[in-house]
């Protein structure tokens, strides 16, 4: 049988507010264990929360830039369960009332085409805190710093039919946040998580099949892998006649496997319940006016205008506009060197190569765009050629020289153009090689292009490096050829 | 010294007849010699009072003082003040020194106040009748063997006694004004929102009010107006500029338009209630105000509503006392599940765990719908009797409880303990103001009881409420009358 | 809407009570009288009307992203029943 697959992401991301989204405590990643949980985060008795603005309005540009409807009025609930990193026995969260209503999320696919994947809402609500399970006597210690930060909840709908979409999906909104900057988006930290609900279907079949809960996946490698390994394990149950579960179920990234989180716990009944505390938010059209005219170029927009107006392929218009850092890195060093292809090929090329190498983001590198484009610009006017372009970033890298320019010159890097100096560092070659020449005459055309190289070689090689190669292969060939 | 009103007593210490210490010194001195039999106080602070009297009167003629300095004042214990024991009258929270003051502390403390300690309630301000405190029961003063009311008896206590000049209550469903009227006092609760929230142990969050317990309204003016005013830290209360209640005082009531609620005069009304609450209104239209019948026709749903919404609320605040931050903590948990429930049922009286009970199943799936939601719809309902009614009336009046005080230990069914608050409970589904005055007694095996006459008005009438009650007691000296153990010297 | 023992016992559990068999029963008494009260409310005709949170029809206010709020761990952990090392101390989670 043809099966296919059904996956629909709830997304937490952290919103970047300076405070939580009921208290005054800082939101500092890092801090000592319950330095930054104040009386409201700590749930004693008799506080009561205030909603933070910054995390009303970040929730609010993510709405406008997936083109969600904005409701006017949203509420915050409550939901109602026991656990020890959770201080006041609930969460505040959004249950019926979101403060982003339906909206949609572009992503690109392998094939170059695009596809709209539907976010169903997403809301606002609070982080919890955390346990640290390292040995107190047998006790698990509480730390409620993480307690009341904000997040925004993304769901989607179940319109995502592969790991890749998932993936590319999850990419998507990592990219809206962070071009919004209304988060870090360091999966590494927390600050981005997510839910996956998988299920699959025989083809062609309306109804959607019983699906898992895989929680807490955290980077967007594991969302491929987990959902490649619940496909596959739901699949080969249903195949077995079996039936699949309705459960939570947890990914382990060691083992590459999910597993059942069953527990003796009966399903839980959250109460919802409109939080007393709080009162409706209300947002005035004049409100989401101010927001919108407020969000930069998102990256559909700039993945667009790369393509169209810097004339560039839809593959790299995509890389160059995955992240916010990236297209910034992108655009700084094309407006340094003016040329959008070059610039593309040289952040695809080798800036990345060595960022994935070293294991640094674009926002880390030790290149600058400036430094960057200022060495591209060395390369478009000749003044160095490929080669020495690679020595030049290299050294750049290893801050053994603040620009490019400079490291051109105290290594002697600057191309030979001129003519009457190749010419003499040919005639010396020729002079140093009467064997090879001699091989070289006796030799028919096909062969000739192929020995050339090694002259060219020794040329280069004379000119440690800076000899322009075209010139040099031009020159060699009329030398070669009259001696 | 403990006969006179707060506003006789701001003169005296103006004048400086008498220093804070000596007033804070007076009043100490009854408490200690004579609470042991009312137990309305669960902890006093004479020691922080003394420091804090004597401090008042070194500031004294340097500068301006508050409007209540060196004025002792008592506190309900679910009221949160730093460094001092917040017990809520629960088991739970015995060993709660709060960390910080609640904003209607530091207001208080602003305008110079004294607190002499905290007062006795119902465990977590549930109960009619002070019966539920961990502490034991409070006793009224007019007779020990009645209860004072509740949830703030001791507060209630405590003032008609003459150990504390005034003091704050809070209102959840009547909280405020019954045991004011069941101790021959005068008692405000204020417009939700009036009074911020913030620091005040939440018992139902959209019912929860704190006001002013003292012996005459213009008392209760001169502390709404150092306790009202909107607050940052509480999303609730309301941002909107606070009238000069005390000097509001002094309106004529001529043209005051009255109106009885058909349904607060029905059946289960004790006829010698009855009869004062009509001497009183005779005595309003004395003043000049006309009186009309009015009916609030959801009146029944009152208490059904509320024993809804309150419980389910209640619910979910009581949900933070799980024995991991504060609080009380079980001996030995095997695991965390245990922890949780040794640590609460231990820490929780019956009526509370009654309360959690009956908010979590009404809120818990496949119920929601038909309690909660249909609860809340009925507080529509209700409210909307009142701003419909409000439309043709100033004010309303009526009885503040079906009964006077009744007997300790007499209402041992719960539902028939609810219902006594018939009266009172629908004003804080409506978030509308409303006041008790003493208005007459009832003789009773061990003496006279009191009667209280409660006056409602629309949202933020509280200037208007006040000022009627003051009128009232311009004119009749209910309010003037004392227990015998308020005659004793300490 | 009457309530059963088990009602009693699910609610005991979710609200993290500890009921034995006597105190659910003398529960189901009780919450059962408080219910039948309550149930008035089932025949109120509310099909145009629309629940009331809040007694005033107010919206939420909000409060600027400033950090107010500066570490007082010590001072509020003197209330707790354990802590080390700074942190909270509960029975072993188990994950």
């Amino acid at each position: 049988m043809q099966w296919e697959t059904v996956i629909g992401l709830e997304v937490h991301v952290q919103l970047a507010t300076r405070s939580k989204i009921f208290s005054g405590a800082s939101t500092a990643f890092g801090a000592e264990p319950n330095s930054q949980a104040c009386a409201v985060d700590l749930g004693l008795p008799g506080v009561l929360p205030v909603l933070n603005e910054a995390a009303v309005a970040m929730a609010v540009q993510f709405g406008l830039a997936i083109d969600a409807d904005i409701p006017e009025v949203s509420i915050f609930d409550r939901k109602n369960y026991f656990y020890p990193d959770l201080p006041k026995g609930y969460q505040t969260s959004q249950m019926y009332s979101p403060i982003v209503g339906p909206g949609e999320v572009e992503i690109a696919l392998d094939n170059g085409d695009t596809k709209r994947v539907r976010v169903h809402h997403a809301h606002l609500e609070e982080d919890a805190g955390k346990s640290l399970h390292e040995d107190f006597h047998g006790m698990t210690g509480i730390d409620l710093n993480r307690a009341g930060t904000p997040l925004m909840e993304i769901v989607s709908q179940p319109d995502m039919r592969s790991a890749k979409e998932a993936a590319a999906y999850l990419k998507a909104i990592h990219a809206i946040v962070t071009y919004l900057g209304i988060s870090d988006g360091n999966m590494a930290e927390g600050s981005m998580r997510c839910d996956v609900n998988v299920s699959v279907r025989p083809k062609g079949q309306e109804s959607f099949g019983t699906r898992a809960e895989i929680k807490n996946v955290n980077s967007f490698r594991f969302v491929e892998r987990a959902i490649a390994f619940e496909v596959e394990r739901q699949i080969e149950c249903l195949e077995d006649g079996g039936e699949v579960e309705q459960e939570t179920r947890l990914f382990d990234p060691e083992l590459d496997e999910t597993r059942s989180m069953r527990t003796k716990e009966e399903a839980n009944d959250y109460r919802y319940f409109p939080c007393p505390d709080l009162l409706p938010v209300v947002l005035d059209q004049a409100y989401i006016d101010h927001q919108r005219q407020s969000l930069p170029e998102l990256p559909a927009e700039k993945r667009a205008r790369f393509q169209n107006e810097l004339g560039l392929s839809a593959y790299d218009a995509g890389v160059l506009s995955s992240s916010r850092a990236m297209a910034e890195y992108f655009e700084a060093v094309k407006d340094v060197c003016g040329d959008a292809k070059q610039a593309a090929n040289w952040v695809q090329g080798e800036l990345s190569g060595r960022l994935n190498k070293e294991g640094l983001d674009i926002a880390d590198s030790p290149v600058s765009a400036r430094q960057l484009g200022e060495l591209i610009t060395r390369v478009i006017d000749d003044t160095i050629n490929g080669k020495a372009a690679k020595e030049v970033f290299a050294a750049l890298w290893e801050k053994e020289g603040d620009r490019a320019d400079t490291i051109i010159d105290a290594r002697g890097l600057r191309q030979v153009t001129d003519t009457s100096a190749i010419e003499d560092m040919i005639d010396q070659v020729i002079a140093d090689n009467p064997a090879q020449v001699t091989q070289y005459q006796e030799a028919d055309d096909a062969k000739r292009g192929k020995m050339i190289g090694y002259f060219v070689g020794q040329v280069m090689k004379a000119s440690r490096g800076t000899a322009n190669p075209q010139q040099v292969n031009a020159l060699l060939k009329d030398k070669l050829d009259q001696a | 010294m403990h006969d006179k009103t707060l506003v006789e007593l701001t003169d005296t210490l103006r004048t400086g007849d008498v220093s804070s210490r000596e007033l804070t010194e007076a009043f100490l001195a009854r408490i200690d010699r004579l609470d042991s039999r009312l137990n309305s106080f669960i902890t006093v602070t004479a020691e922080q009072a003394l420091a804090a009297a004597d401090a008042v009167d070194a500031q004294r003629g340097h500068g301006d003082a508050g409007t209540l300095a060196g004025i002792p004042v008592a506190l309900k214990d679910i009221i949160c003040t730093r460094g001092i024991k917040t017990s809520c009258g629960s088991r739970m929270l015995d060993n709660f020194v709060s960390p910080y003051d609640a904003t209607v502390v530091e207001k208080l403390t602003a305008a110079g106040a004294i607190n002499l300690g905290k007062t006795n309630m119902d465990e977590f301000a549930m109960g009619s009748s002070n019966e539920t405190s961990y502490y034991g029961p409070v006793k009224n003063p007019w007779d020990l063997g009645a209860v004072p009311g509740g949830s703030s008896g001791g507060s209630a206590a405590a003032v008609a006694a003459g150990l504390v000049p005034a003091a704050l209550g809070t209102d959840t469903g009547g909280s405020i004004r019954q045991p004011a009227a069941f101790c021959g006092i005068t008692g405000l609760k204020p417009t939700y929102g009036r009074v911020s929230r913030y620091g005040i142990i939440a018992y139902a969050s959209s019912l929860d009010q704190a006001g002013p317990m003292a012996r005459t309204a213009e008392d209760c003016a001169l502390l709404l107006d150092t306790i009202a005013g909107h607050d940052l830290r509480d999303s609730t209360s309301v941002a909107r500029s606070v009238p000069a209640y005390r000097a509001g005082l002094g309106e004529s009531l001529s043209g005051l338009k009255i109106g009885l609620p058909r349904e607060y005069f029905g059946d289960g009304l004790d006829p010698a209630v009855n009869a004062a609450i009509q001497e009183a209104v005779k005595t309003y239209e004395s003043l000049g105000a006309t009186v009309r019948d009015v009916s609030l026709p959801h009146t029944h749903l009152a208490i059904p509503a509320y024993y809804v919404i309150a419980p389910a609320e209640a619910s979910s605040n009581l949900s933070r006392y799980d024995g991991v931050r504060f609080g009380h903590r079980c001996d030995n948990p095997r695991d965390l599940i245990d922890l949780y429930k040794r640590s609460r049922s231990e820490g929780f009286g019956e009526e509370v765990k009654r309360r959690i009970l009956i908010g979590t199943h009404t809120l818990s799936e496949g119920f929601f719908d038909a309690y909660y939601k249909q609860a809340q719809k009925v507080r529509r309902l209700i409210r909307q009797d009142f701003l419909d009614v409000f439309e043709d009336v100033d004010v309303l009046m009526g009885p503040a409880s079906p009964t006077p005080a009744f007997d300790l230990g007499a209402k041992k069914d719960p539902v028939s303990m609810y219902l006594q608050d018939i009266y009172t409970i629908a004003i804080n589904l409506a978030g509308i103001p409303g006041i008790t005055v003493p208005a007459g007694f009832t003789a009773s095996r061990g003496g006279q009881r009191p009667i209280g006459l409660q006056i409602l008005g629309p949202h933020f009438a509280e200037s208007q409420l006040l000022n009627v009650a003051h009128q009232f007691q311009q004119t009749t000296d209910w309010h003037h009358r004392r227990p015998g153990i308020a005659e004793e010297t300490a | 809407m009457a309530i059963e023992h088990e009602d009693v016992s699910r609610a005991g559990h979710l609200a993290r009570l500890e009921l034995d068999d006597a105190d659910a029963s003398r529960y189901v008494d009780d919450l059962g009288r408080i219910l039948e009260m309550v149930d008035q409310l089932q025949g109120v005709d509310t099909d145009q009307v629309a629940p009331l949170a809040h007694p005033l029809d107010a919206t939420q206010r909000l409060r600027a992203d400033e950090v107010t709020e500066f570490d007082q761990r010590d001072h509020f952990q003197r209330c707790a029943p354990l802590v080390e090392e700074g942190l909270y101390l509960v029975p072993r989670v188990v994950e």
